[in-house]
């Protein structure tokens, strides 16, 4: 079978098994993979940048955050009762009347559109800052560390308008749906992986398309991109501002699915965990990105119930047991074990004739 | 460009052109002028400024003092993507192909010429771009690697490739850096074919070390020597000039 073809059933399995998890999956692991398949989109995001575009961002936290509060924000809104001006944090800290940057996201469309908007521009203003001046590599890295703990720093610090360090949390219905019933549950998780899909199906045509193939340009040999005529910078600040779009809808599902948004859940650890779901599935592979985002955090999930301190060691031990021993990651023992397939078919004509050169000689 | 019609203003001219690195002039009131659909052929010891010239045409580096005109326009404080633009493109000393894409994706990007980044969300790009890759494909005879990731050429061939790219621009004016740098002779002897083939569409400046190559091209010598020039004219007059022998030999000649 041609690779298309096989590519084309083990993804469409995949997202049958996937709709098709509420039925055989205990609701635990359903609200797991639920959140995890939310948390891939932000690997998927990583895999466009670092993949493709060689930018190592170590801030996608931030832009996981933008987009986990705005959708936070609206639901602690439409959770008000009658009478409720500001929602209970505010009152703890006395902060008497709500924000107009709090009152926007009490309409659902403005909130829609923030999700995604908001973390795009954002990462496409900071890019703008960074890539026009040409600073890449390590520094660009450092720049978004330092940028997310700034970020995280604030939200902890302004408690009156964020819920300090508790972040937001106790939300009720979403577009009129109850969040706790258990058909808006599955509602929910469903709609989770036809974006995740839909992301998936988007990201493959980005990337086989020219400014796909002028990312890997640009990252192989911005000189000579440039000096075949192009701006590099565009090219760079775009893909940065996808990535940080999918990185807040990533963040809002995820605070749909757990409940609660918080500074810990964006701050400069979760955003190394995030490179790490990438480098595990593969950097260039936004299939890998799917799967580094499960399999890494439901490791997390079985070793953190085991050894609740041990998590960080482990999860360091596999990002260096990932970048020395199988830098292409689990879609790398994929295509390998395609590549082997491939030649033993190959092979397969030849092995006949073989015994009758001996013959002749 | 009628060439028949022998033009007398210049494509290029550097007048007086100083690049001073802290002291060290890299270029030294470098002062050079080329005629449309010209062959110049540049040659000089190392360290003479050869590649410091490429870089001051193509905006890489910038002149200390002194201009670069393309058709009478200063474009010394242009950005490079802007003087690519105005057709300008140069070839590399070391290979620069884009490794990760195919040979004729390469060549397809080099060929495009709407290169704003909004235009870039297409699968295929301008059918008229993707003629002109396959066309010049043949002309680099690279026909038969072409799938090929561009990171699997061998040494030559990535040569070849560059070579095709900056064609590909439809650049009038091609600089090449050192186009036969690890080529043996076979190789170079076809690199020469492919670049006399450019000569009149294309005015072309080479820099090169060999000998022998610089003969096959024919042309206009020019010699540079401590970043100004030191001597012009026909390779057989240039060979024969007792002081180019001298600067290359390093002493001078009894």
């Amino acid at each position: 079978m041609p690779a298309p073809t096989v590519k084309l059933i083990a993804g469409v399995a995949a997202l049958l098994a996937a709709l098709a998890a509420p039925f055989y999956l205990s609701s635990y692991d359903l609200s797991l993979t639920g959140r995890f398949l939310a948390l891939s989109l932000t690997a998927m995001g990583l895999v466009l940048i670092w993949g493709h575009g060689g930018i190592l961002s170590l801030g996608q936290g931030m832009f996981f955050g933008l987009g986990g509060y705005v959708l936070a924000m609206h639901l602690k809104l439409v959770a008000l009762d009658v009478g409720e001006a500001t929602p209970d944090f505010m009152v703890w800290s006395n902060v008497a009347s709500l924000p107009w940057w709090w009152a926007i996201f009490r309409n659902p469309l403005a909130m829609l559109a923030g999700v995604v908007a908001i973390p795009g521009l954002v990462a496409a203003g900071l890019g703008w800052l960074v890539f026009r001046r040409r600073i890449g590599g390590v520094y660009f890295a450092l720049i978004t560390q330092a940028v997310t703990l700034a970020f995280a720093t604030l939200l902890i610090s302004q408690q009156g308008y964020t819920g300090g360090f508790n972040g937001l949390t106790n939300y009720k219905t979403l577009f009129g749906f109850t969040l706790n019933d258990r058909l808006v549950i599955w509602g929910l998780y469903w709609a989770t992986v036809v974006i995740v899909a839909l992301a998936l199906l988007g990201g493959l045509w980005l990337l086989n398309s020219r400014f796909g193939r002028l990312l890997r340009a640009t990252r192989d040999n911005t000189n000579r991109v440039r000096f075949l005529g192009y701006d590099p910078t565009p090219y760079k600040i775009v893909a940065f501002a996808i990535a940080g779009a999918l990185a807040g809808v990533s963040g809002a599902l995820f605070a749909l699915h757990a409940g609660v948004i918080s500074p810990a859940l964006v701050a400069v650890t979760p955003s190394i965990e995030m490179v790490v779901w990438a480098a595990v599935g593969g950097r260039t592979s936004l299939a890998g990105a799917i799967a580094g985002a499960l399999a890494v955090n439901f490791a997390k999930d079985k070793i953190s119930s085991v050894v609740p301190e041990g998590w960080l060691y482990i999860l360091g031990l596999v990002f260096i047991l990932v970048v020395t021993v199988m830098p292409k990651g689990l879609a790398g023992l994929f295509a390998g074990r395609r590549k082997a397939l491939a030649q033993a078919a190959a092979l397969e004509p030849e092995t006949a004739p073989a015994p009758v050169k001996e013959a002749a000689q | 460009m009628n060439v028949a019609a022998a033009p007398t203003t210049p494509l290029l001219e550097l007048q007086n052109v100083t690049v001073d690195y802290d002291g060290f002039k890299a270029l030294n009131d470098l002062s050079l002028s080329l005629m449309p659909g010209s062959l110049t052929i540049v040659i000089g010891p190392n360290g003479a400024g050869k590649s410091t010239m490429c870089d001051t045409i193509i905006g890489r580096v910038r002149p200390t003092t002194g201009r670069v005109l393309l058709r009478g326009e200063d474009i010394s404080k242009l950005r490079e993507d802007r003087i690519v633009g105005l057709g300008v493109c140069r070839k590399f000393q070391t290979p620069g192909v884009l490794v990760g894409l195919s040979v004729i994706d390469n060549l397809a990007i080099a060929a495009t010429r709407d290169r704003r980044w909004w235009k870039s969300f297409s699968v295929k790009g301008p059918a008229e771009s993707r003629e002109r890759a396959e066309t010049v494909l043949e002309m680099v005879g690279l026909t038969e690697r072409r799938d090929v990731l561009a990171g699997e050429l061998s040494h030559g061939e990535k040569q070849w490739l560059e070579i095709g790219m900056v064609v590909a621009t439809d650049a009038e004016l091609i600089l090449l850096d050192e186009p036969t740098a690890g080529m043996g002779a076979a190789e170079s002897t076809r690199t020469a074919e492919i670049i006399l083939r450019l000569i009149g569409k294309h005015t072309v400046l080479v820099i090169d070390h060999d000998i022998d190559f610089v003969e096959q091209m024919g042309g206009h010598v020019a010699v540079l020597h401590q970043g100004a020039l030191f001597k012009e004219g026909s390779l057989a007059e240039v060979r024969n000039d007792p002081d180019v022998a001298s600067i290359y030999l390093g002493r001078p000649r009894a």
